[in-house]
């Protein structure tokens, strides 16, 4: 499949049209949605309206965008006008909304194409897309094993060749996890940088809308296209899109980057080979390598799974069967919202509801929730400390390669600590990217984590494409 | 390993969420959710008294706009997604009981 870089040239220069790559897209979308249950809904009469436009423009001669003619999957808690949104819940199920996410209209203005809703985790809860209740996705590169989650769709979808870009949305590695299991580039941008405008809330402090794609340069693309300032979200950053793709091949030279010893802890030998190599090639490019120990990284887990069901449970609470999707009738109100989200909810979002109203409740506040608010204040202060040693960080992405279905359903614990070493970055607002680095078991992909400071995605940018390079791919 | 979390506290939890679970989910999520806990623990030993929480990664200020009147959603496109609706309104069904 060809890069969204490459379709954006072509369509805009002639040589393709928006409608042929649209065809392309629906394809091959065609040929294996079916079996691997990426797409819940395929808009292909508004996909098809939106590339004719793109092309009567070019023939015109205007300048589209950078995104011109470039189909891409949308995860399936991003609002678009029209399309059924259900974030995999049947809750939501038949719920059309009224309303474009900005980041919706931000790729319509670039010219992209989008052709449709992926599967992901109930509510973005889970790291394999086994919670959704429409089944779970397909690792495109094994069937047998999870794509990871909860943005599992999205990066199925690029790693079947379906869209060459992909929207996820990251609260506790959902855009990195699936991108190392699926093999492809996944960023979580700065706290802020992406209007969450228009997504459906998971957990308000540490959601972020982010890229998947195949290549660096489609990602920064991706990224540009959607980040900076909107009125429309007060936690919005003031600032306008940052540059991004003019700095992709920056390099590493002169770059301090540190070895973090927790972000490889309890990996598998294959994954911590591909982070010792990652780490020997950013050495050859120039970089001044170091190795740190962020002991507060321990604690992260823990503070995440009080913070995020904490903040679930109060954003999830508009969910009671008045303005919206499901309604299962009671006697009176009070029963018809139990009804209700007793039916629409499965059993993860059951489970983070109760722990986070749980945490929140008289009590229990300052044991819990309160203390997981003091361990994120020191995570911060931690990260703080490390990038006065280096400016970025590095490790894995995720302990092992994707795993088989049916693994780690049983013990939600063990499903939890395959967000190890992402959760940090979300903890803290900040900024990191997944970049395919080398394989493990069976042959399947591993991905390298870079992590950097708030607004550092232009650096996380150049040093991915410094690891790209080394591993041979243009 | 002994969880601190007894199964009448998920059975008031789940009152309070608005949930309702059978026994067999009681049981399972009393397993559960008492693991996540016990896990949680490991926050529990440490001394944070002077530790300023922290609960969103920027400070969050106030944003004000202009109060002026702008384009909102059409009430009409809104109540056809809704599971009722009369009247231009929102119907549930009733919360108060019959007027003596």
């Amino acid at each position: 499949m060809k890069t969204a870089q490459g379709i954006a040239r072509d369509v805009q220069s002639g040589e393709s049209s928006a409608t042929a790559e649209l065809e392309n897209s629906l394809s091959a979308i065609g040929a294996r949605n079916e079996e691997l249950n990426i797409f819940l809904y395929v808009d292909e009469a508004g996909a098809r309206a939106a590339a004719l436009s793109v092309d009567e423009r070019v023939a015109k001669g205007e300048n589209v965008g950078p995104l011109a003619g470039v189909p891409i999957a949308i995860k399936d808690n991003m609002c678009q006008t029209g399309i059924p949104t259900t974030c995999s819940s049947k809750i939501l199920e038949g719920w059309r909304p009224p309303y474009n996410a900005t980041v919706i209209d931000r790729l319509m203005a670039c010219g992209a194409v989008p052709v449709g809703k992926t599967n992901l985790d109930e509510f973005a809860m889970g790291s394999s897309t086994e919670n959704s209740a429409f089944g779970p996705t397909r690792n495109p590169l094994d069937p047998s094993r999870v794509p990871g989650g909860s943005s599992g769709g999205s990066a199925a979808a690029v790693a079947a060749n379906m869209t060459p870009l992909a929207l996820g949305s990251d609260t506790g590695g959902s855009i990195r996890q699936p991108a190392a299991l699926c093999g492809l580039v996944g960023m979580k941008p700065s706290y802020g940088l992406v209007s969450r405008y228009g997504l459906i809330a998971f957990a308000s402090s540490l959601d972020q809308i982010g890229p998947l794609s195949k290549t660096v340069t489609d990602a920064a693309m991706l990224l540009e296209a959607i980040a900076g300032h909107d009125p429309m979200d007060s936690t919005s950053l003031p600032e306008p899109s940052p540059s991004l793709v003019a700095h992709v091949n920056d390099g590493v030279a002169g770059k301090r980057v540190a070895l973090v010893r927790e972000l490889v802890e309890g990996a598998d030998d294959d994954v911590v080979a591909s982070v010792n190599r990652a780490v020997a090639a950013l050495k050859d490019a120039g970089a001044t390598i170091v190795e740190l120990s962020i002991p507060e990284f321990r604690l992260g887990l823990s503070a995440y799974y009080l913070i995020a069901p904490a903040e679930a449970s109060s954003n999830l609470a508009r969910y009671d069967g008045v303005r919206f999707g499901l309604r299962v009738n009671g006697e009176d109100v009070a029963a018809m919202n139990e009804a209700t989200r007793t039916a629409g909810f499965g059993a993860e979002v059951k489970r983070r509801i109760m722990l986070g109203t749980y945490a929140l409740s008289a009590g229990y506040f300052d044991a819990y929730y309160g203390q997981a608010l003091k361990v994120r204040t020191q995570m911060i202060d931690a990260f703080k400390r490390a990038y006065q040693q280096a400016d970025l960080l590095i490790g894995a992405t995720t302990p092992s390669v994707a795993f088989a279905f049916g693994s780690k359903t049983s013990d939600p614990m063990a499903m939890y600590l395959s967000d190890v070493f992402t959760i940090p970055t979300n903890l803290a607002g900040e900024a990191a990217i997944s970049v395919p680095f080398g394989t493990g078991e069976a042959g399947l992909p591993v991905g390298v984590q870079l992590l950097g400071p708030g607004r550092s995605e232009a650096q996380l940018f150049a040093a991915a494409r410094v690891l790209e390079l080394a591993e041979g791919r243009p | 390993m002994t969880s601190p979390l007894r199964r009448e506290d998920v059975a008031h939890v789940a009152k309070l969420a608005r949930l309702s679970l059978t026994e067999a989910e009681l049981d399972l999520f009393t397993e559960q959710l008492g693991q996540i806990l016990e896990h949680a623990n490991d926050m529990s030993t440490l001394n944070l008294e002077d530790v300023i929480p922290t609960a969103h990664p920027f400070g969050l200020v106030n944003v004000v706009r202009d109060d002026v009147v702008r384009p909102s959603l059409d009430r009409d496109v809104v109540l056809a997604m809704a599971p009722d609706a009369q009247d231009g309104r929102f119907a549930v069904p009733r919360i108060m009981g019959e007027a003596p």
